[in-house]
């Protein structure tokens, strides 16, 4: 046997632990984000801006999701695919299985991310929505679709670099406020 | 804090959870591109989701609102250029009209069957294109005007140059148009220099069309007008739709591979025509026999 040293540097929880506690959604909060995010997602964009709109339907949940995991479940990711599906006029349930996909994944590896910094997670959110983006292409594939061309990956290259500011004001409602009689 | 959060009730393991939902996806789209088992689930949905599209077009609908206001200051200049425009189009009308006449006795002097009268066009409506979608698989965009305003299935979009598409699905308030480079629609054409008859379909791909099963000895050329044929009833005849651009005549197979850009603007317009055409009934119901278009 032959012990694993251990890097003392990587056991320490300060930066875990020194995370803010959030104070769980409210309802409507978390209503209010996922239509902001599915307006976004509708608005006509045309050219280099649509290759590089990430989905942002699909950063909303996952923030839900690792962070608040009794807020969003499958059942909410697979109505937004649907919605997705009729808007982009493609096959219906191709969005609705990619989204439950992520929503899984982001389900099982929470408590991990949570361990890491917002620009940490970052790369990892970017896996994810790569996994998505996968599945949306197979599909497609399977449906007599041409490949669109390895650019269409890009959007989950700007997904992983909007995670950070859309996490950040996600939180902001939920931070705890310091309370004024405090003493 | 108002709410308490659930820790106890969980329900079944995400994996389970993931298992039902690929499933019944899985089911949905199955159904959606074989069997056509719920037609009315995706307009119920296209009813949701209405609001939130309306509120993500504002912008854009401002933004042409302002366009409109500064374009209004060249009005008189746009005025005198349409009536010009008018003229010379008027002009041209009537020397159709003309011809259409010397046509039509020619034939009857040649003892040719009279020209079907096809079917002529009742009504045009001005549709404005709302979006294309954001993926890159869908050759299809939506108009903004739906079944409020008597659009119906089938119904053929133009632009001032060809053909854009064909209406496959129509909503409450807008319309989906599949586009003539859609991988599975097709269009039946003719080209003008010869009157050779084809059938053209999209590539899949943008700006593209292709000419499939024409022999490798076809008398086409590059630079050659495709029209449409008007036969099958759907198109009416003598549209533009596409330019041969690429004739790949290789021995060794038994088709030509012929490349054609379509004319119209297909990716490019904002306001379209949507053509409500009245199909002529068949004089001939041996021709009507049961042999449905079938989904392949």
């Amino acid at each position: 046997m032959n012990p694993k040293i251990i890097d003392e540097e990587k056991l320490r929880s300060n930066n875990y632990l020194g995370q803010d506690i959030l104070a769980p959604a409210k309802n409507w909060h978390v209503f209010l984000s996922l239509t902001i995010a599915l307006i976004l997602n509708f608005l006509p964009l045309q050219g280099n801006f649509l290759i590089l709109r990430p989905d942002f339907v699909a950063i909303t949940m996952l923030f839900w999701c690792v962070n608040q995991p009794q807020r969003v479940g499958m059942s909410i990711a697979f109505c937004l695919g649907l919605m997705m599906d009729v808007n982009n006029a493609n096959i219906l349930g191709q969005h609705a299985l990619a989204y439950c996909v992520i929503v899984y994944f982001a389900l099982i590896l929470r408590r991990r991310l949570r361990m890491f910094s917002l620009l940490q997670q970052a790369p990892q959110i970017g896996f994810i929505l790569l996994i998505m983006q996968i599945i949306i292409v197979l599909i497609a594939l399977l449906s007599d679709s041409n490949f669109p061309g390895w650019h269409f990956f890009l959007a989950s290259v700007t997904g992983v670099f909007l995670w950070a500011p859309l996490s950040f004001i996600l939180c902001i409602p939920l931070r705890p406020k310091p309370d004024p009689d405090a003493l | 804090m108002e709410t308490t959060p659930q820790f106890f009730r969980h329900g079944p393991g995400p994996l389970a959870r993931l298992m039902f939902f690929a499933l019944l996806s899985c089911t949905l789209m199955a159904a959606d591109l074989r069997f056509k088992y719920f037609p009315e689930l995706r307009p119920a949905i296209a009813v949701i989701i209405y609001p939130l599209q309306k509120l993500a077009h504002f912008p854009a609908h401002i933004y042409d609102r302002v366009e409109e206001f500064f374009a209004s200051f060249h009005l008189i200049q746009e005025n005198n250029f349409l009536r010009q425009r008018y003229l010379t189009d008027r002009e041209q009308l009537v020397r159709l009209q003309a011809l259409k006449a010397e046509n039509k006795q020619l034939r009857k002097l040649l003892g040719a069957v009279e020209q079907i009268e096809t079917n002529t066009v009742a009504k045009a409506v001005m549709a404005e294109i709302l979006y294309t979608p954001r993926d890159p698989f869908s050759h299809k965009t939506t108009l903004n005007k739906g079944r409020h305003h008597n659009i119906k299935k089938g119904q053929i979009v133009v632009d001032d140059k060809g053909i854009i598409g064909q209406i496959t699905q129509v909503y409450q308030w807008v319309s989906e148009v599949t586009l003539i480079t859609d991988k599975d629609h097709s269009v039946p054409i003719q080209i003008v220099r010869n009157s050779l008859r084809s059938v053209i379909s999209g590539a899949g791909k943008n700006n593209e069309l292709e000419l499939r099963y024409l022999s490798v000895n076809t008398d086409i050329q590059e630079n050659d007008l495709l029209v449409t044929s008007g036969i099958g009833g759907v198109y009416p005849s003598g549209i533009p739709v596409a330019k041969v651009t690429k004739i790949d005549r290789n021995p060794a197979d038994t088709f030509a591979r012929i490349i054609s850009t379509p004319i119209a603007g297909v990716d490019r317009n904002r306001q379209v025509l949507i053509l409500s055409l009245v199909p002529p009934l068949p004089n001939n119901p041996a021709e009507t026999s049961d042999i449905e278009p079938q989904n392949h």
